[in-house]
């Protein structure tokens, strides 16, 4: 492809991608959900909510601070949490990443990472009290192997989600 | 020197105020989500036709790839089988010799079970099944332990109706699609399922611990009326679940808590059957006769 846009669908093309990319690789990411696995105990890393923060911590600057109400429903919608669950999770945690952000100067690969451990473990625990107070009396220590792998793959799916953004702001 | 932050919008007042009143939407809408959850605390099935409606958008999806599933889950299962050859020969001898007392008991329990309903004259209602189906998904990244049927409400399945495997109790509908259905399965930390100790009759509640296993409660204090072994049934008492289906055998005891194993897997199980609540009568509000006679007797 020419590093020059030709004609004005390119142009639009070219806008479209870099404008949607994020948001559709959020929604894939939740339809995984759906896959045909059946599963006993949690220990699946839950990958909407990674691909998710690792768009965030890459490019803070493209999401609104609501951004993240549509994209819960509709994680919500899917995966079958209760309505509200994932909104409310993922605009909390964004909005405490937005503080973290105007407090820390420097950010490094470690600090993403760490950054991404707490949210993880907070989105879990989140998770689980929800799930606590409508009356499931689960333990929150059958969670943290599907936390730890959840920590363990930020790494690879922040990989993915590079090679991504390249494609996405690619000329 | 750290780099200068990508959010600052600059000394546009635009763009000054289109991030603020990004934030307004953002805590409005999660005040909004809050609201929500709570709507689900109170009334959980609420939300049914907009979750049906979700469950059959993503069916195809779901059971699309169910014979690829099986591959996969096969190879954990083989790996394991021959690294625990020798453990899994002596636990299914001892399950064995627990199933042969189990039948023993069981044919003992029919026997007494029919001469009695023949003195009483009484039968469970919404006996036979609704619907064969396959189990084609689950939640498998939370803390619910949730199934998706391949079956919903153009078959006539409700919210509330018991499901079951060939090997024993699988769950409860929670949510119907048109096409589709969401199950709360035996080990989810939300169910609780009435169950009886098939040797000697013990009531008990199976309650799920969200892991793939069921603690079990007895009313029964001190001694511990659970051994290794026993298999559990369904007791037909809440009338939801139809009596004397297989629901776990007991794998473990710590103490006064036992711990059991949900005898069907939905993962490998084959097919489920949606059954009729056993007697969904008990959910509907007393008759005018009955409300008469009770307020006749308080008088």
């Amino acid at each position: 492809m020419s590093r020059i846009a030709g004609s004005s669908s390119d142009v639009a093309w070219m806008g479209l991608r870099r404008q949607w990319v994020p948001v559709a690789s959020t929604l894939l990411a939740a339809l995984l959900d759906t896959l045909p696995i059946v599963a006993t105990t949690p220990l699946v890393p839950d990958f909407a909510f990674l691909v998710l923060i690792a768009w965030r911590l890459l490019r803070p600057e493209i999401w609104p601070a609501w951004a993240t109400l549509p994209l819960g429903l509709f994680n919500d919608l899917v995966s079958g949490h209760s309505i509200g669950e994932s909104m409310v999770l993922w605009t909390a945690i964004f909005l405490l990443l937005e503080l973290a952000d105007s407090r820390t100067g420097w950010r490094d690969y470690w600090i993403d990472w760490l950054f991404a451990a707490v949210a993880i473990l907070a989105h879990g625990f989140g998770g689980w009290f929800i799930a606590r107070q409508m009356g499931n009396r689960a333990e929150f220590v059958i969670l943290l192997p599907q936390l730890c792998l959840s920590v363990s793959a930020y790494p690879l799916v922040a990989r993915m989600v590079v090679g991504l953004d390249r494609w996405r702001l690619a000329r | 020197m750290a780099p200068p932050s990508a959010r600052r919008p600059g000394f546009s007042r635009r763009a000054q105020y289109g991030r603020f009143f990004g934030y307004v939407i953002a805590g409005a809408g999660m005040l909004f989500a809050v609201l929500l959850l709570v709507i689900a605390i109170i009334d959980p099935t609420g939300y049914n036709a907009l979750k049906g409606a979700a469950l059959d958008a993503t069916k195809p999806i779901t059971s699309g790839g169910r014979s690829v599933s099986n591959f996969f889950s096969g190879i954990g299962g083989t790996v394991g089988n021959y690294f625990n050859a020798g453990s899994q020969n002596a636990e299914l001898k001892r399950q064995l010799q627990a199933a042969r007392r189990g039948t023993i008991q069981a044919r003992a329990t029919e026997l007494e079970n029919q001469r009695l309903k023949a003195l009483l004259k009484l039968a469970g209602e919404g006996d036979g099944e609704v619907a064969v189906t396959r189990v084609v998904g689950s939640s498998f990244d939370s803390v619910h332990r949730y199934a998706t049927l391949s079956v919903g409400a153009s078959s006539g399945v409700q919210p509330g109706m018991p499901v079951r495997a060939p090997d024993g109790l699988v769950g409860r509908v929670i949510e119907t699609g048109r096409w589709a259905a969401r199950v709360l399965l035996v080990s989810d930390g939300a169910s609780n399922i009435p169950v009886r100790l098939v040797r000697d009759g013990t009531s008990a509640i199976a309650m799920g611990d969200g892991q793939g296993s069921v603690e079990l409660k007895t009313l029964e204090v001190g001694k511990n009326p659970f051994r290794r072994g026993d298999v559990l049934v369904t007791s037909g008492v809440g009338g939801v679940y139809p009596p004397n289906i297989p629901v776990a055998i007991v794998a473990r005891i710590e103490g006064d808590r036992a711990f059991a194993q949900p005898l069907a897997d939905p993962s490998r199980a084959d097919f489920a059957m949606v059954l009729r609540p056993y007697q969904p009568i008990a959910d509907q509000p007393l008759s005018a006769e009955t409300n008469a006679a009770l307020t006749g007797t308080a008088q």
